[in-house]
């Protein structure tokens, strides 16, 4: 994939949100310190009157959100995903969730992806924390197409969401004409019929490249892209479960309590397949590149493609 | 309402909040008590209001950060005219619109879900910034126990209001000086409490919380302060005016019984005449 465009999903946020903030004037980005990383700093160049740095304070910065939806404005809300999900879960929980306020939290640098930081800032959790909380929405997009559509559709649901991008660059995989965003709509990329591969974010184009590995070897893989992991699209978990009766889940986060706890949950609920959940086995991360933690962490290629043959032996 | 007019009232709201926590047989009279008389007089003479439209677009709001009084909300609202005064006996009962903390998407006139302590302030600081960004003249009222700003988001989000020069937000401290486990100094001391909003540049103002002139003139200074926002620490009673509950950590989430309720319905017909 070497010709191949590479774009981290934080920049894709930040792009959008000047996108969106020209079509609606209510939308307002709120920060805690950290513009320049969670790429928010373009929308601050372009409608710098409708930015607010709240300082290094996400517990607070969740609850102005919180209060300055209430009068019609929609925040989005930015930090990484370590304190936006983590350090203020229960103000996102109580003061956002339980109202159903109109709130949109922008999540950076989530997974190990971050890298050289470490495991204090490499969130692998707050897919779990955040689909715990009623009605909130939970989006993961796997390029920049995805994380733009998903901004978009963000700013046009009435409700609270939350969004997850990466730090590192991803390849854009969803360039194709028919390509359709919708809220809980899981996406289709390859047909298959001996194990459907369900990734999530930037796992996504590495799932692909694991498909290709095992058509190699004769195993034809189908690859779901679920970017909704909440409201999950269980009818398409379910549809190509029952055709492979093998399903893989791959996601950068914990395998507990994400992606592939939300499909597991499906699963058992019908007991049409087996299904092995590829991601950070409840371990905390470590500093290196990106790409040397992806497949430390066997979520690359190479892994999931080892992972899927292990599975299916 | 002249101040004998306010007491009555306000004695009217206290016997809401009794009877509601009564008929709960759970709740939190202790605190509810104590900040009544703030209450009473936030929605009967300060702000701009209209019960038959909770929702108007530019009225003044209350967020309860202290959420646990609850009953000293819904009877001030109740006895407003938001609902019926009936409805408080609801309280805490499988589905009734009055939640055991306030609940937004529930009980008409509640501006904000309030609750998990140390949060209201914050709520209150997006409201307040939000008439400023929009140019909109209405005033957000945040009330706080003393208890309740051992918790730190209440600091966060008071550097905030001073640093965005919220003229439009004025922070209530219920100094009743009991927290569940005794006495505040006791817990873990947020004393000096005046001199910690002075140092996050608010115009703090510190009153006897059951005096209706001082609480009178407060709010008038509050509303006559520019470029800051206020802070008012009220000295106030726990569990005021019930002879037994007065300035008892033990009532702060305790519901009376049969008999104890009659004695409180009595005192409080007592007081303020």
């Amino acid at each position: 994939m070497a010709d191949t465009v590479k774009i981290a999903t934080r920049e894709s946020y930040g792009n959008a949100l000047v996108e969106v903030g020209k079509l609606n004037d209510k939308i307002y980005v709120l920060d805690a310190d950290l513009a320049g990383a969670t790429k928010t700093g373009t929308f601050k160049k372009a409608f710098p009157e409708r930015h607010i740095d709240c300082g290094i304070a996400e517990a607070n910065m969740v609850g102005i959100a919180a209060g300055l939806s209430t009068t019609g404005i929609i925040p989005f809300c930015s930090s990484f995903a370590m304190f936006a999900a983590g350090r203020a879960f229960e103000q996102v929980r109580n003061s956002v969730g339980y109202p159903h306020l109109n709130v949109k939290i922008g999540a950076t640098h989530a997974g190990v992806t971050v890298g050289e930081d470490g495991a204090t800032h490499q969130c692998n959790e707050d897919i779990a924390l955040m689909r715990t909380i009623p009605g909130m929405v939970v989006i993961v997009p796997s390029d920049d197409i995805e994380a733009k559509a998903a901004v978009k559709a963000a700013a046009e649901y009435v409700g609270p969401v939350y969004m997850r991008f990466g730090r590192s660059a991803v390849p854009v995989i969803n360039d194709n004409a028919d390509y359709k965003f919708e809220i809980g709509k899981g996406i289709c990329l390859k047909e298959g019929k001996d194990v459907t591969i369900i990734a999530t974010g930037v796992c996504v184009c590495e799932a692909l490249a694991a498909a290709e590995a095992l058509a190699k070897d004769g195993i034809d893989a189908e690859v779901i892209n679920i970017h909704t992991i909440k409201p999950l699209d269980k009818d398409l978990v379910l549809a190509s479960a029952k055709k492979t009766g093998k399903v893989v889940t791959v996601e950068e986060h914990s395998v507990i309590g994400g992606l592939g706890s939300a499909v597991a949950d499906v699963l058992a609920e019908t007991g049409v397949a087996t299904i092995k959940k590829i991601g950070v086995q409840d371990v905390f991360g470590e500093s290196g590149t990106a790409g040397q933690l992806l497949h430390k962490f066997k979520l690359d290629a190479e892994g999931i493609t080892e992972g899927v043959k292990e599975f299916l032996k | 309402m002249n101040e004998l007019e306010l007491q009555k009232k306000a004695n009217d709201v206290r016997k809401g909040i009794v009877t509601a926590v009564h008929s709960a047989k759970a709740g939190h009279p202790g605190g509810s008590l104590s900040v009544a008389d703030i209450m009473t007089y936030l929605y009967f003479e300060e702000m701009n209001i209209d019960p038959a439209n909770p929702k108007m677009e530019n009225r003044d709001r209350v967020v309860l950060s202290k959420g646990h009084v609850a009953p000293a909300l819904y009877s001030t609202l109740a006895n407003r005219g938001y609902f019926p005064v009936e409805e408080l006996e609801t309280l805490r009962k499988l589905g009734t619109r009055l939640q055991g903390h306030p609940c937004m998407q529930e009980t008409p006139g509640v501006d904000m879900s309030s609750g998990s302590l140390g949060q209201g302030v914050s709520a209150a600081c997006g409201m307040a910034l939000s008439a400023k960004l929009l140019g909109n003249d209405y005033r957000v009222y945040a009330i706080c126990g003393d208890g309740e700003i051992q918790e730190g988001q209440i600091w966060e989000a008071a550097m905030f209001a001073g640093h965005r020069k919220l003229d439009n937000l004025v922070v209530i401290v219920d100094n009743n000086g009991l927290q569940i486990d005794g006495k505040i100094e006791d817990v873990c001391s947020p004393y000096p409490i005046a001199d910690k909003f002075k140092a996050f540049n608010f115009n703090v103002i510190e009153i006897d919380g059951h005096d209706f002139k001082q609480i009178a003139d407060a709010f008038k200074c509050a509303r006559e302060t520019k470029g800051m926002p206020t802070a008012i620490v009220a000295k106030t009673t726990k569990g005021k005016g019930v002879s037994f509950m007065e300035n008892q950590a033990s009532w702060h989430g305790t519901a009376p019984n049969d008999e104890q309720y009659a004695v409180a319905m009595a005192d409080l017909e007592r007081i303020g005449k």
